[in-house]
């Protein structure tokens, strides 16, 4: 492997340690990567010890319940709690997924949780995402039509409909672009899985006329064809989405026009 | 308090709120050639719109004869005569264009045979005037509000509105009775903003996280409403708050009743479909009030399921696989996951959980915020709006169906577009603004920012839900709500020693989870208090002491203000016994059976 010069932020030395209380009987250790802004100093990890039979069986229990009863200093980003808004997700286990859909009980030993990787960490948990949402803006993910629209609702058959599924549901929580190591190394100007998942849910639509369009804005060596499909981004998509799929049915499509 | 810096902003416009509503609205706003800002505690879709599943009601008839006015009397009747029927009217009539125009966005809609827009059965939508059940919920598989959040963000994107991501709004910015902005807080950097606006629109959502158990996300904590009672004006109607029949046991997630929409059915202890004892025509499509009291009443007596025969079981077995995986992936999944069942082989089990607020700020059919007077029930609070969940326009009174809130908050977002670009013109000059006008709200901050009582957060929370969960029941006496009077109201007390652990200004979540805290506080004791003041039963408010429905005293909606010591003062203002246009008559008040 090549060595980097990493951040700062990734240089984590060992922090605090809690334990639990007296008569706690199912204990498990919760390692957690925290980062104070304010301190200028380097991330600790932080060993926070819970008792199991207190909580309910997802790693979002256990942080709720760490900054509830423990430490009310602990950030993290949660809303939903059953993996649907894309708030919850890091690192943990060494596997980005949200963590409010990991169960506890996956994990072996102590539960390893860091932010997502390769992001500015602003506090603890909670990374910058300005990037991700700017590059989704960027490629327009927007109904384009220039015919004139019924007065009712476009027909659609339910097998062109179908084509949206696996598409449609993404959470932008970007567990799979934080995983992706071409996303990592050009991350600037490759588009990434999450974002090129999206370019295809709109290019998949047969009530979009933008397609010729959408497909020109990807022929350009980074935005797209840095995806050498390693699959890390299918491994981790939390809602069991295919974003290499994708990519490879856009690059179809691109090969497609050419031809 | 100088110690703040403060950066300026003026807009002509700024909505508070990225969910549905909030959305739906800025981009309106926008459209209409305003200078709008949108303010989000969390990025937009991340709003709690993202987890309704079911779907958004119009009378679309794709998949049966279907009339805006069957729609309208199912809703009046849902509502147990406390919605106010020129709102009901506008939104009945308004659903289909609404729906067809999400269509056009880009919304995934499921599809039938024919191509167009896919509608399933849902809860009181029904008929010709309550004869039986109708397709009038039109999905998106079981992620309808993932569907329209998502595209509304598109939408967004699209026009030129700017947004605030992960801003936190403090306050109103009031001058007498004129709201002329808001103070906000960046979580990202630390920084304090206000935000000057000619319209503030709140679209902040419900309270559901005043209760222990809640189908509603971490982040619906009631904070426009809570700005609203700070800036002296009354909330409307907050005892009536809907219990969902069927939120997975213990987890608190829901299942859709789209579910029950598709063809699944409860059974007690004994297998039986209860259901068909309480409500002979609708049976498990009843409206949500009955069914989940028909749960409660079966479980009181002995006949839960489970070996504390303290649940009720779901079918959806029978459906199939294919059914199941087609139309209902959502809620397969999160059955799994959250209470290990596949719901493809066994029942899930269930039980009634706080879902939905039909309480919230008044406002007319406008969008705009009403300062009722004794003179004057219909007065205006220039330069403020509401929308959505947060809003009682009211369209939903004392009980909402499935589905119409989706609904509420498109309709209701579009229509307070086209009310501001009545009232505002674009680039209009600001007054300067009283030199004190921002002071309550940052006074709040920084005393919050530097508590340091005996109590965490976490633990007065748990007070305060632990006691609206056990006193605000789906059942409610005069005994269970004078001792939740006195409960929530000690609780409030305590809020003087609230201690924070962290001090910092940068993403601190101890602080945004204290306001969100005060925030809860003023709906739980709002709806505590209006709740054992109505001495009737209503909708979502039954009462085992007064047991029907007293229109001659009760057909009135409740108005609440709260002091900053967290005491209430009860008035009550009119409901609107009229429709908005000629094309439909008022409908009488009458018995209400399923
Ligand atoms: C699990 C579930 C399923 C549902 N299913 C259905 C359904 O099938 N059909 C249906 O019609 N209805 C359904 N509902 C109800 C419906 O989803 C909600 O009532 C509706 O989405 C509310 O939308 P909203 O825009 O008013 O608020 P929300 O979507 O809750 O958005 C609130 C917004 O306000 C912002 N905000 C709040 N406070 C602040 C602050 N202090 N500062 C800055 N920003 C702030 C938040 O960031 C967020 O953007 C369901 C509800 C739940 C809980
Ligand atoms: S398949 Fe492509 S997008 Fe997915 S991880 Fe590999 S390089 Fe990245
Ligand atoms: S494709 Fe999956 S992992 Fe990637 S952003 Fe979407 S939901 Fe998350
Ligand atoms: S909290 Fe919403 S995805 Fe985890």
């Amino acid at each position: 492997m090549v060595q980097f010069v990493l951040p700062r932020n990734s240089r984590v030395k060992p922090g605090k340690s809690h334990k639990a209380p007296a008569g706690a009987k199912n204990v498990k250790e919760f390692h957690i990567y925290r980062y104070d802004p304010d301190e200028k100093k380097n991330p600790t990890l932080d060993i926070f010890e819970v008792d199991l039979d207190e909580i309910g069986p997802m790693v979002l229990d256990a942080l709720l319940k760490i900054k509830d009863d423990i430490d009310p200093t602990l950030t993290f980003r949660r809303s939903c709690r059953e993996g649907i808004c894309g708030s919850c997700a890091m690192c943990i286990d060494g596997i980005n997924t949200l963590a409010c859909l990991k169960p506890i009980a996956d994990v072996k030993g102590p539960v390893k949780i860091y932010p997502l990787p390769h992001l500015e960490v602003i506090k603890d948990l909670v990374c910058d995402l300005d990037h991700l949402y700017a590059q989704y803006a960027s490629i327009e993910p927007w109904m384009k039509t220039k015919t004139p629209m019924p007065k009712q609702e476009r027909l659609q058959s339910p097998e062109e409909r179908e084509k949206l599924d696996g598409l449609w549901e993404c959470v932008l929580c970007f567990c799979c672009a934080t995983s992706c190591p071409s996303y990592w190394w050009n991350g600037h100007r490759y588009l990434g899985p999450s974002i090129l998942l999206q370019a295809a849910r709109w290019v998949m639509d047969t009530r979009d006329e933008g397609q010729g369009e959408r497909l020109d804005d990807l022929e350009d060596p980074f935005k797209l064809y840095r995806c050498h499909t390693i699959l890390n981004c299918v491994k981790a998509c939390p809602r069991g989405l295919n974003p290499a799929k994708a990519i490879a049915d856009l690059k179809v499509l691109m090969m497609e026009r050419i031809l | 308090m100088s110690a703040y810096q403060i950066i300026e902003h003026e807009y002509d416009v700024v909505v508070v709120g990225a969910g549905g509503a909030g959305l739906r609205a800025t981009f309106g706003m926008a459209q209409a050639g305003l200078r709008t800002a949108c303010v989000t505690k969390v990025f937009p879709t991340r709003s709690h719109t993202v987890a309704a599943q079911g779907g958004v009601a119009a009378a679309l008839a794709n998949m049966a004869d279907d009339s805006w006015q069957w729609h309208m009397y199912d809703t009046v009747k849902g509502a147990d005569w406390l919605g106010d029927q020129d709102a009901i009217e506008y939104m009945c009539r308004e659903a289909i264009p609404a729906v067809y125009e999400l269509e056009h966005f880009g919304v995934p809609f499921s599809r039938t045979k024919e191509g167009k827009i896919y509608q399933r059965p849902f809860g009181g939508h029904m008929r010709d005037y309550g004869k039986a059940p109708v397709p009038r919920a039109c999905a998106a598989a079981d992620r309808t509000g993932h569907a329209i959040l998502h595209t509304l963000y598109q939408q967004s994107l699209k026009h030129d509105a700017e947004f605030f991501i992960e801003y936190f709004a403090i306050d109103l910015i009031m001058d007498g009775d004129t709201c002329r902005g808001v103070m906000v807080w960046n979580l990202a950097d630390g920084t304090l903003h206000r935000f000057r606006a000619h319209m503030v629109v709140l679209a902040t959502g419900g309270y559901g996280r005043s209760y222990f158990s809640c189908t509603s996300a971490h982040t619906c904590t009631g904070d426009g409403n809570a700005m609203v009672a700070r800036a002296g004006l009354p909330l409307q109607d907050m005892e009536f708050v809907q219990f969902h029949p069927t939120g997975i046991y213990t987890a608190g997630c829901l299942i859709t009743e789209g579910a029950r929409g598709e063809g699944g059915y409860l059974t007690n202890s004994e297998g039986e479909r209860f259901m068909e004892r309480y409500a002979p025509t609708a049976k498990d499509l009843a409206s949500r009030d009955v069914v989940s009291r028909a749960m409660t009443i079966e479980i009181r007596e002995g006949r839960g399921c489970g070996p504390k025969k303290d649940h009720i079981d779901l079918h959806l077995e029978h459906l199939g696989g294919d059914v199941l995986h087609k139309l209902l992936p959502g809620i397969t999944e999160t059955a799994k996951i959250f209470s290990g069942v596949d719901a493809t082989k066994e029942a899930i089990p269930v039980l009634p959980t706080v879902h939905y607020n039909m309480g919230g700020i008044p406002t007319n059919y406008l969008g705009e915020v009403l300062n009722p007077t004794k003179k004057d029930s219909e007065a205006v609070v220039p330069g403020l709006m509401a929308i959505g969940e947060a809003a009682c326009v009211s369209v939903h009174g004392a009980n909402r169906l499935g589905c119409n809130s989706l609904l509420d908050i498109v309709v209701f977002g579009r229509a307070a577009a086209i009310r501001t670009a009545e009232l505002v013109k674009p680039g209009e000059a600001h007054k300067p603004l009283p030199a004190s006008a921002d002071d309550p709200a940052i006074a709040r901050f920084d005393r919050l920012r530097n508590a340091n009582g005996s109590r965490r957060v976490s633990e007065i929370r748990l007070d305060m839900q632990l006691a609206m969960q056990k006193d605000a029941a789906v059942f409610r006496t005069a005994e269970s709500l004078k001792a939740g009077v006195k409960s929530v109201t000690a609780i409030a007390d305590t809020l003087k020693d609230i201690k924070l652990a962290d001090r910092s200004m940068i993403w601190n979540s101890d602080l945004a989870e204290a306001m969100e805290l005060e925030n809860l506080m003023v709906c739980s004791v709002t709806t505590i208090v209006g709740a054992e003041a109505r001495h009737e039963s209503r909708g979502a408010h039954a009462r085992e002491d007064f047991s029907t429905r007293d229109d001659a005293e009760w057909m009135k909606h409740t108005l609440a203000w709260c002091n900053d010591k967290y005491r209430v003062k009860l008035d009550y203002r009119p409901v609107h016994t009229y429709t908005l246009t000629k094309d439909v008559e008022y409908i009488e008040p009458k018995a209400r059976v399923y």
